[in-house]
């Protein structure tokens, strides 16, 4: 190699080589989601006009298609896209005529609050049932843990929603989620309840990979040799289930809630919309009923953004527990 | 199959060995049971007659899930959307096992550029949620069954991908398969051969896993109004045209969702049997 000795150690240290990943990601991103959202459908004319295309002249047409940008090459239109993008002007929706990136600033925030009360109570509700399958595997309890985790598994967030809300709304007469949406800094109480039961859905949703995995980290971690020991030296029962096993189980437990966050924001996406919460799986979908690419397209982009960090984020926070990965 | 005969019992009796899965095999069945009744139209009732008069109708000897608010029998709709749903997740993960597979076998067995290329694509893919994607894409293909599979395939494609690599990798620098390269065998055989086997059983698991994965997104989708359209029946779709009447007809809501709930129990049981029954190392006895 080229390089001096000092420059390549910086070059090829870790955080440059995992910077260096993610952003060649991002740009995958980028051009998969503009290949897939501008070319496919082709038209944003017939988009933004629906059965009236028809009735345009072909000077109409041409002059559209240079509004639109669409008259341009494939790469031209990409960069015009990426150019304004990071300049934070991510287009307009026709619809509405407000800008995506204020649509984008209002309903991140509602996502990202569902998706942290959903992980919040999909962990404690894994972990614990996790913890009380593996306390005893094979008994009457494990069997009730282990079919927790497979309904909770099984059950599609829309039904659990659905369901929900035939019960609450019609026979308790207690639905908050019909009345308008309150911001958490607005009225705390209101916000609250509006996201309880959506953030309750999405939890269980977290839980059932938690709470397997708990399971099996734990009864793993329970057959260590150091365990033994820690109960030879005579470590108090209930230091040894803290200190010494669950904190060596959480480097799985971690990692899964980890990759469940991104199907958590899947599912935001339909649980949103049950519950009619504002929040970015509500404009996504609204944005592709009403074939409004640009702003599906940035949406998407920001949804895939949001993903790619919360990896960095497991990333992080697992480096902490566990000193041994430190390269 | 070929025979091993260093192997005393076949995979076949350590499946029988696991509860679970012998109880999700039947699941199953009778999941693959009633869409066959429905390819057939062997249904009490045309799915999409509508017969204002029986509206909203109990469970009864006649509906036998009762009907829903035009009349129609939810029965014969649950079996008609079974069958829709088998088949959009059944050809999603067939293109998606065969693409995922052989691509994740090539990438780790040539690796070099290519395999970047692969893990580097895939990685892209990973990084959006599987129904976001799947939305998306089926919004720019248009929302026929087949290319709602094609949508769902491409989201699944990596998974496959990165299930067949690992073990190539591993495999490929074990001694046995450097003596073949070096005895001259081409590439070919040694993939065929060597490096295939080794690759099956956690492939195979991952098959049934993709497949409830698959059935859960097409429900999503459709419940979402972006996959199978009304008046055609789809387990999704019946869920949510039950959402206004659930509180007045409870078998609105609760057949079509059990449905999914049972074929993806059923898959997820089986998953776990094909599990315990392809790893040597779990077997019990």
């Amino acid at each position: 190699m080229s390089f001096g000795k000092r420059t390549s150690r910086i070059l090829f240290s870790t955080p440059v080589l995992r910077i260096g990943s993610i952003l060649t990601t991002l740009f995958g991103i980028s051009v998969f989601v503009f290949l897939v959202l501008r070319v496919i459908p082709g038209d944003s004319i017939a988009g933004a006009f629906g059965i009236e295309t028809g009735v345009l002249t072909p000077e109409q047409i041409a002059q559209l298609r240079v509004y639109y940008g669409i008259d341009k090459s494939l790469p031209m239109q990409y960069l015009s896209w990426m150019q304004s993008f990071l300049s934070g002007n991510m287009g307009y929706s026709y619809s509405t005529g407000i800008s995506v990136a204020s649509l984008t600033v209002k309903s991140l925030p509602v996502t990202i609050e569902l998706a942290l009360i959903g992980t919040i109570l999909g962990v404690v509700m894994g972990i614990a049932v996790g913890t009380f399958s593996a306390r005893k595997p094979g008994s009457v309890r494990d069997f009730a843990g282990q079919l927790f985790g497979l309904m909770a598994l099984a059950v599609p967030g829309f039904v659990l929603s659905t369901t929900i809300v035939a019960i609450t709304a019609n026979k308790f007469h207690y639905f908050p989620n019909g009345y308008e949406f309150m911001r958490l800094w607005e009225d705390p109480w209101m916000n609250l309840q509006q996201m309880m039961f959506p953030g309750l859905v999405l939890g269980i949703a977290v839980a059932a990979p938690v709470m397997r995995t708990t399971r099996s980290a734990l009864l793993e971690t329970v057959d260590k040799d150091f365990i033994r020991t820690a109960i030879g030296k005579g470590v108090s029962p209930r230091k040894v289930q803290t200190r010494h096993i669950l904190r060596n189980s959480l480097i799985p437990i971690v990692t899964m809630t980890g990759i469940q966050f991104g199907y958590l924001l899947g599912g935001a996406v339909i649980v949103e919309n049950i519950f009619s919460l504002p929040g970015m799986g509500r404009q996504v979908l609204y944005a592709i009923t009403k074939r409004e690419y640009a702003t599906v397209q940035s949406s998407v982009m920001v949804f895939a953004i949001l993903f790619i960090t919360i990896n960095v984020i497991t990333d992080l926070i697992y480096r902490k527990i566990d000193p041994r990965i430190k390269k | 199959m070929k025979r091993n005969s260093l192997k005393p019992k076949g995979g076949l009796y350590y499946y029988m060995q696991s509860t679970s899965g012998i109880v999700g095999a039947l699941l199953l069945l009778f999941m693959v049971i009633v869409s066959i009744c429905a390819v057939f139209g062997w249904l009490p009732h045309d799915p999409l007659e509508q017969n204002v008069e029986f509206a909203m109708q109990g469970p009864s000897t006649t509906f036998w899930f009762g009907t829903d608010e035009f009349g129609r029998d939810i029965f014969s709709r649950s079996l008609d959307g079974m069958r829709r749903s088998l088949t959009v997740s059944i050809s999603a993960v067939s293109i998606a096992g065969t693409l995922g597979v052989t691509l994740g076998i090539l990438s780790g067995y040539l690796g070099r550029w290519f395999d970047q290329l692969i893990v580097r694509l895939s990685d892209v893919i990973f990084a959006f949620p599987a129904i976001l994607l799947a939305l998306a894409i089926v919004s720019a293909l248009g929302n026929s069954w087949y290319q709602t599979s094609l949508a769902i395939a491409v989201v699944y494609t990596p998974i496959f991908i990165r299930v067949a690599r690992g073990p190539v990798l591993t495999v490929k620098e074990m001694d046995y398969v450097k003596v073949t390269r070096i005895l001259g065998f081409s590439s070919l055989r040694i993939l065929r051969k060597h490096i295939l086997p080794n690759v099956t059983a956690p492939i195979v698991v991952q098959v049934a896993l993709s497949l409830s994965w698959a059935i859960l997104t097409e429900s999503g989708l459709s419940f979402l109004g972006l996959g199978t359209q009304p008046p055609n029946a789809s387990l999704g779709l019946m869920v949510s045209e039950a959402q206004p009447i659930a509180a007045f007809a409870w078998w609105a809501l609760f057949f079509p969702s059990a449905f999914i709930t049972i074929v993806v129990v059923g898959l997820n049981l089986v998953g776990d049997g094909l599990r315990d029954a392809l790893d040597p190392a779990r077997r019990s006895s």
